[in-house]
């Protein structure tokens, strides 16, 4: 099987993780983000881990120009064209607050982007009749809460987005995954206060290969997120407006 | 850069810190770390003692810095990061014919902390030690990026320099040839201390190492397996990894009879006439590594782990260490000696021509003291003890061990000026204080 997985937001360790591991199964991967010297690096490293091939792509969610080349390289390409989107920001609330015109790019980086650029995708993988996005949303797009609304609000939008698209892939054979990470042990979460359970990015990448494998619709991972989440989302809003958590 | 209270052990988890601690992933990100705050890097904290450790200070770990950057599949260069690990090098890649140059006792040790402390490993008599393989390093250090090529003064102090220089932004080094990912090794059962010298003299295998029955005195004193390996090609079931030590050990575990027992069943374990097995590869150079946490065997008091060298002509000097080991009753099964060659690339490197003896004693009774007595013998000896393994030397016991000491001081006082990279083990010993 010819099978490539295009990796959006390829700097973020559980991106990482996941690009390492669809490398070792022989998989092309073509790696797509800002930071192209820090992808180089990781290029090499999927090549020495059995990547079929791999490739530093140009990508920014800010700059839909950067999106059109990707969509034409995917054309061109042979064999089945996946795609994964690590791609999201996550300011402080309150530096929101402080100056709401960052809202802008919360919403571009975690969904208006990503969503833009999979939608230059999805006549490709429809064309084909195969294909697999998956798409990284998070337990905070379950509910808004008051220290991280904004980025959830924007994970949710992208949840929508995914479960749309999901409709209309699985006609043509295509399918969508959805991820709903709870606190995974990057960057992003490293010296933030409250963070536990926190997970291994390589955990969350292995989580997400056995969803695709199985065409699972939505996944949370760690698994016990769902159970979390549940509970959260049947709060009452009644009460649940008066929380902090 | 943002930071974590992070609370972490050396190794042997007799000693522990709290540090403020930044993970960089990328290299950007470890740069903007050592601007904005100056700290000792750290990696897998394989090092037993207080070496890893900068408590109540910050540091830089650089764990998630793990990709590896450049491979030359037709020539064996290859470029790391510091987080690589030299176990997972191993397995990607023995398979197309290429090993570490050196590889360490275990496997989670990382590149950067392989140069670090300039590790030695089981074909030290041939190849050298780690640092000599290492053809260019990158740092990233209190005065900005630096690069230092083979055999500058910048390169000898970071090699074995306990991170004294900076943080390891890459290392390229120059892999060895292997025919294979199964190594062939024939062991063979050792009487006593004459015989094993003589073994490790005569060896001529590639890989040798000589496992001792610390516990084991009178006429039986120095009885031992002499391990000697040779890559192969072949097909063997890979190696078991991951098992788990769910809890602290309770302390009899490690107790005497106890130990005593064991070692001499490992011993008679191996044929009379000796035996060739053929074994995963990463079980004859890791094979504790099978064992995750195997430190716990210990139990809460954690270990020390004593490793000297000393000159061949002091063969008897270490045979009396020996048998002050063997009498106290507190050695562990956990004890290797091994003949090592000149090789060493630092001005702190530990190696030198002589006989290395590592041995681990459960950090009770009397085990502080021990160590310190062998540390004083491998001093008046004219060896050295290893900076990865100590937890209880002091200025004192180790002064003069090191010959190129004040090199090393001026050469790093250059470029760490205000001291941020000094980790507990530097203060404890002082280290940089004659500058």
């Amino acid at each position: 099987m010819n099978e490539t997985w295009i990796i959006f937001g390829a700097t973020s360790s559980m991106a990482r993780a996941f690009a390492r591991a669809v490398s070792e199964r022989g998989d092309a991967v073509w790696l797509a983000g800002r930071d192209l010297a820090d992808i180089g690096a990781l290029a090499t490293d999927c090549s020495l881990r059995g990547a079929a091939h791999a490739e530093v792509l140009e990508f920014d969610a800010r700059k839909p120009e950067t999106f059109g080349p990707i969509a034409a390289k995917a054309e061109a390409a042979e064999g089945t064209v996946n795609a994964a989107v690590f791609v999201g920001s996550m300011p402080p609330q309150a530096d929101i607050d402080a100056d709401p015109s960052l809202l802008d790019g919360v919403v571009t980086d975690s969904h208006a982007g990503p969503a833009r650029m999979l939608h230059m995708l999805a006549p490709i993988i429809e064309a084909r009749g195969a294909g697999c996005v998956v798409g990284v949303g998070s337990v905070a797009g379950d509910r808004g809460r008051i220290g991280n609304y904004v980025y959830g609000s924007a994970k949710a939008g992208f949840h929508t987005y995914l479960s749309g698209l999901r409709n209309r892939l699985t006609r043509s054979g295509g399918h969508v995954v959805t991820v709903k990470p709870g606190f995974v042990d990057t960057a992003m979460t490293w010296g933030i206060p409250g963070m536990f359970l926190v997970a291994a990015p390589e955990a969350v990448a292995s989580d997400i290969l056995k969803a695709v494998a199985r065409k699972r619709d939505t996944i949370y991972t760690p698994f016990f997120w769902r159970f979390i989440m549940l509970i959260i989302r049947s709060i009452p809003e009644r009460i649940f407006k008066k929380m902090s958590i | 850069m943002r930071t974590k209270p992070v609370e972490y052990t050396g190794w042997g988890r007799t000693l522990s810190a709290t540090s403020d601690t930044a993970r960089p992933e990328r290299q950007s990100s470890l740069a903007a770390a050592m601007d904005s705050m100056p700290a000792p890097p750290l990696g897998s904290l394989r090092s037993y003692g207080d070496a890893c450790l900068n408590d109540a200070k910050p540091a830089i770990s650089t764990v998630r810095l793990d990709r590896v950057t450049a491979f030359d599949a037709d020539t064996g260069l290859l470029t790391a990061e510091p987080g690589v690990r030299i176990g997972d090098l191993v397995r990607r890649l023995a398979p197309l014919g290429w090993l570490p140059p050196v590889m360490p006792g275990t496997g989670f040790a990382t590149v950067g902390g392989s140069v670090a402390m300039d590790v030695h490993g089981k074909n030290h008599h041939h190849a050298g030690s780690f640092g000599q393989h290492v053809t260019a390093l990158a740092l990233v250090t209190p005065k900005g990026r630096k690069t230092a090529k083979t055999g500058s003064e910048l390169f000898k102090a970071t090699v074995g320099g306990l991170g004294q220089t900076g943080a390891i932004a890459s290392a390229e080094m120059q892999l060895l040839r292997c025919k294979g990912d199964v190594m062939m090794v024939t062991e063979r059962r050792i009487g006593d201390w004459d015989e094993h010298l003589g073994l490790l003299d005569a060896s001529e295998a590639t890989y040798t190492v000589g496992w001792i029955d610390a516990t084991a005195t009178g006429r039986n004193l120095g009885r031992g397996v002499l391990e000697e390996g040779e890559t192969g090609a072949g097909l063997v079931p890979p190696a078991k990894r991951g098992r788990r030590v769910p809890f602290d050990a309770p302390s009899f575990a490690l107790s005497s009879p106890i130990v005593r027992l064991f070692n001499a069943a490992y011993w008679r374990r191996i044929p009379q006439r000796g035996r060739t097995v053929v074994k995963p590869i990463d079980d004859f150079f890791f094979p504790l590594d099978k064992i995750h946490d195997w430190n716990r065997l210990y139990g809460k008091a954690g270990f020390h782990q004593f490793q000297c060298v000393v000159p061949l002509d002091q063969a008897p000097a270490l045979r009396q260490m020996l048998e002050t080991i063997a009498k106290s009753g507190l050695a562990s099964p956990l004890a290797v000696l091994k003949r090592m060659g000149p090789g060493r690339a630092g001005y702190m490197s530990f190696p030198m021509e002589g006989y290395t003896l590592a041995v681990d004693f459960p950090n009770r009774g009397r085990a502080r003291h021990i160590v310190e007595g062998l540390t004083e013998a491998a001093r008046d000896a004219g060896g050295r003890i290893y900076f990865a393994k100590d937890s209880v030397a002091t200025p004192e016991l180790i002064a003069g061990m090191y010959p190129e000491q004040a090199k090393w001081v001026k050469a790093v006082a250059k470029l760490d000026p205000e001291r941020a990279l000094q980790t507990d083990l530097v203060r404890r010993l002082d280290l940089r204080g004659v500058a």
